[in-house]
């Protein structure tokens, strides 16, 4: 045997990790793999008792969430011809004709709008506030931030029935503008607070240097303070989209169709005739595409953006 | 390059007074020196001259030009921070560019003046590194490539060398005096280390609690300190201070301790109370024909010299003489003082009285 060091863990114990994260990553994973199967599932295969686990893939659920389809008569069927496309042969099965697209599109699209416009505006006009709280002497400035903070100490929906009015009165209910004010309100205490930890970070001396180099203080924060703070403008931007892009609640009380998120539509893909289950695991797959591919995108800010503080850059 | 005047300045933080109305020259072409203990002023006199704080009130004149209330980016002053501050997005090329990218000067010439700067400092084959991984020499050549590359009017620094090992603050000492002599570039210093304000200054502004204590050539400043703070705070170990109790009036050429009487420089001025004769430890002799009497408490060999710790009816002092002259622990001395060098301060005021020996320094402290 080697000697080991104290610090440095030993073989047996890194395995015992390893198999640890190895089994809480399933366990975690677990939900969102069935999820991601259900959507290629027939709707029998879907509810079949004992589950399960092995299946022949079909794109049934698909085509179901993004059309809209009618039942017509063996006659008519008949009289159509042979199916054209693949998923025109897949509704047929069911005596079933496509009559158009499904709203999906325009719901996902709204989710795109809102989530990623109320993201940006937390972003950045928690950059602006975190730097002034950062940088200046801001007066009262702990109250102000202690204000910015109480916002978030009750869950949000305790304040729906109120913002419901006022969105009623303002003429913002069900439109693209109120839903990115609303979720911005939300976040952006958050952005501020996450930023301006982030911002404290970063010595005045670049700054000053910049200002220094003949560079005016706007310039010095965008071209010296900016890019230092990458990390927590990325993180703050994955909380921010993570929270306007899952949000239900309100999203179900203010919006109706024009400006309505993908997360109180998935649900209503359920449908009348029977409960058209990968339908909606199909969506909900297709809804977690971007914050997947956004926070890959971002991950190594993430990891650095979690632990700031802790691990030295 | 320039002349830099400082005019009664003086700055607050709300009731926090960190700069009492300071005011001194500093020549074109001085390597100027910011001496004090940590929380004097220094700094903030120095970012004062840079323009990163506002002075409350004062005025500061960059060649003649009042430019107090002008931002920083507009008074053409280079920076070297304690911390480097090096742009860490940027490799070392970028960083020593960016002060020239900002007046907006065309490529060519940036990529000329940086290659020129980077053979003075010897760093042209570190110009493509990222900063991050520098060592602490490297990282302090960059800083000052920065600052030289756009010829400012002045140089200010804050600590340059405070950041760097011991071994290496000697070189970079003598690096940056050598680089200020090629240059001859007036240059704003700051320190809280006196000896490497001695080894570099041209002149020496010494604070302390935000008030300018003294002002002047090294030499002046340690023969002569103007007030008990500056020998206290100059050289090592400080100068001694024998307080007694007594008066003397303008003329006065010599002070009684005791039994002892020591002649000084003549006086220009009186005072009475309590009393404090300084004197360095390097003008003190040990001599047993002296009637002013004292018992050796410690030697400390220093190689060429030693440090002897005597006690005498007047508090302790320091004595510094050759180390071939044998002293015991223990062992009673008389004490000898050079009379030409002595000073004596007012205690109860701080300041040194003026004399035959230091007015000349004091006139313009």
């Amino acid at each position: 045997m080697s000697s080991y060091s104290v610090t440095a863990a030993s073989p047996a114990q890194k395995w015992l990790a390893g198999t640890l994260v190895i089994a809480y990553a399933l366990i975690t994973i677990m939900p969102l793999l069935w999820i991601i199967a259900t959507g290629f599932k027939s709707p029998s295969d879907a509810i079949a008792y004992p589950p399960k686990v092995t299946f022949e893939p079909t794109l049934e659920g698909y085509v179901n969430l993004f059309t809209t389809r009618t039942r017509v008569t063996p006659e008519t069927l008949e009289q159509l011809g042979e199916p054209t496309t693949w998923y025109d042969r897949i509704v047929r099965q069911y005596d079933m004709v496509i009559a158009g697209p499904s709203r999906f599109g325009e719901r996902f699209l709204n989710s795109v709008i809102i989530g990623f416009g109320s993201t940006f505006l937390s972003v950045f006009l928690g950059t602006l506030a975190a730097y002034a709280f950062s940088r200046f002497k801001v007066p009262l400035k702990d109250d102000l931030l202690f204000f910015v903070l109480s916002t978030r100490m009750m869950p949000p929906i305790a304040v729906a029935i109120p913002i419901f009015l006022m969105f009623r009165t303002l003429g913002l209910s069900d439109t693209h503008a109120g839903m990115i004010l609303l979720y911005t309100a939300v976040n952006l205490s958050l952005a501020v607070w996450l930023l301006k930890g982030f911002i404290d970070e970063i010595p005045r001396e670049y700054e000053e240097a910049a200002l220094i180099d003949g560079y005016t203080r706007f310039q010095a924060f965008y071209k010296v303070v900016l890019p230092q703070a990458a990390t927590g403008i990325a993180s703050t931007a994955i909380f921010c989209l993570i929270f306007a892009w899952n949000e239900y609640a309100f999203a179900v009380l203010l919006t109706s169709g024009n400006a309505q998120t993908a997360p109180p539509f998935i649900p209503t893909i359920i449908g009348v005739g029977g409960q058209d289950w990968p339908a909606v695991a199909a969506g909900a797959t297709i809804f977690l595409v971007p914050v997947m591919v956004f926070t890959i995108l971002l991950r190594k800010h993430l990891l650095r953006g979690i632990t700031f503080g802790a691990v030295r850059k | 390059m320039a002349r830099i005047e400082i005019r009664n300045l003086r700055k607050d933080f709300g009731s926090f007074n960190a700069v009492k109305s300071s005011s001194f020259v500093i020549e074109d072409g001085e390597f100027f020196m910011l001496l004090g203990p940590s929380g004097c002023g220094k700094t903030t006199t120095l970012r004062m001259i840079a323009g990163l704080e506002l002075p409350t009130s004062g005025e500061i004149l960059i060649d003649g030009e009042e430019v107090s209330q002008r931002p920083a980016s507009q008074r053409d002053i280079a920076f070297v921070f304690q911390m480097f501050a090096l742009y860490p997005h940027m490799n070392v090329r970028r960083n020593i560019a960016y002060p020239l990218v900002s007046q907006g000067l065309p490529n060519a010439q940036v990529t000329a003046k940086v290659a020129e700067v980077a053979r003075i400092l010897g760093i042209e084959d570190i110009l493509n590194r990222p900063v991050g991984g520098l060592s602490g020499g490297d990282r302090q050549r960059v800083a000052l490539g920065r600052a030289i590359v756009r010829d400012p009017k002045a140089f200010l620094m804050d600590e340059p060398l405070g950041a760097l090992d011991a071994e290496f603050r000697e070189r970079m000492a003598e690096e940056l005096r050598a680089l200020h002599d090629r240059m001859g570039a007036t240059t704003v210093y700051v320190t809280h280390d006196q000896l490497e304000a001695m080894q570099m200054g041209d002149k020496i502004v010494v604070m302390n609690h935000g008030v300018v204590e003294q002002f002047g050539v090294p030499q002046d400043i340690y023969d002569w300190p103007a007030s008990l703070f500056v020998a206290d705070f100059i050289g090592s170990p400080p100068m001694n201070v024998l307080r007694f109790d007594g008066a003397v009036s303008p003329g006065d050429g010599a002070v009684t301790l005791g039994d002892a009487r020591f002649d000084i420089p003549a006086l220009r001025e009186g005072a009475n109370g309590t009393l404090g004769l300084g004197v360095r430890p390097e003008h003190i002799r040990l001599d047993d024909a002296a009637p002013y009497r004292g018992v050796v408490e410690a030697v400390e060999y220093l190689g060429t010299t030693q440090i002897v710790t005597l006690d005498t009816p007047h508090g302790e002092i320091k004595a510094r003489t050759p180390s071939d002259q044998p002293v015991q622990a223990g062992a009673r001395t008389g004490i000898a003082l050079d009379p030409r060098r002595l000073s004596l301060f007012d205690t109860a005021t701080g300041r040194a009285l003026r004399s035959a020996g230091n007015e000349r320094v004091l006139a313009h402290g």
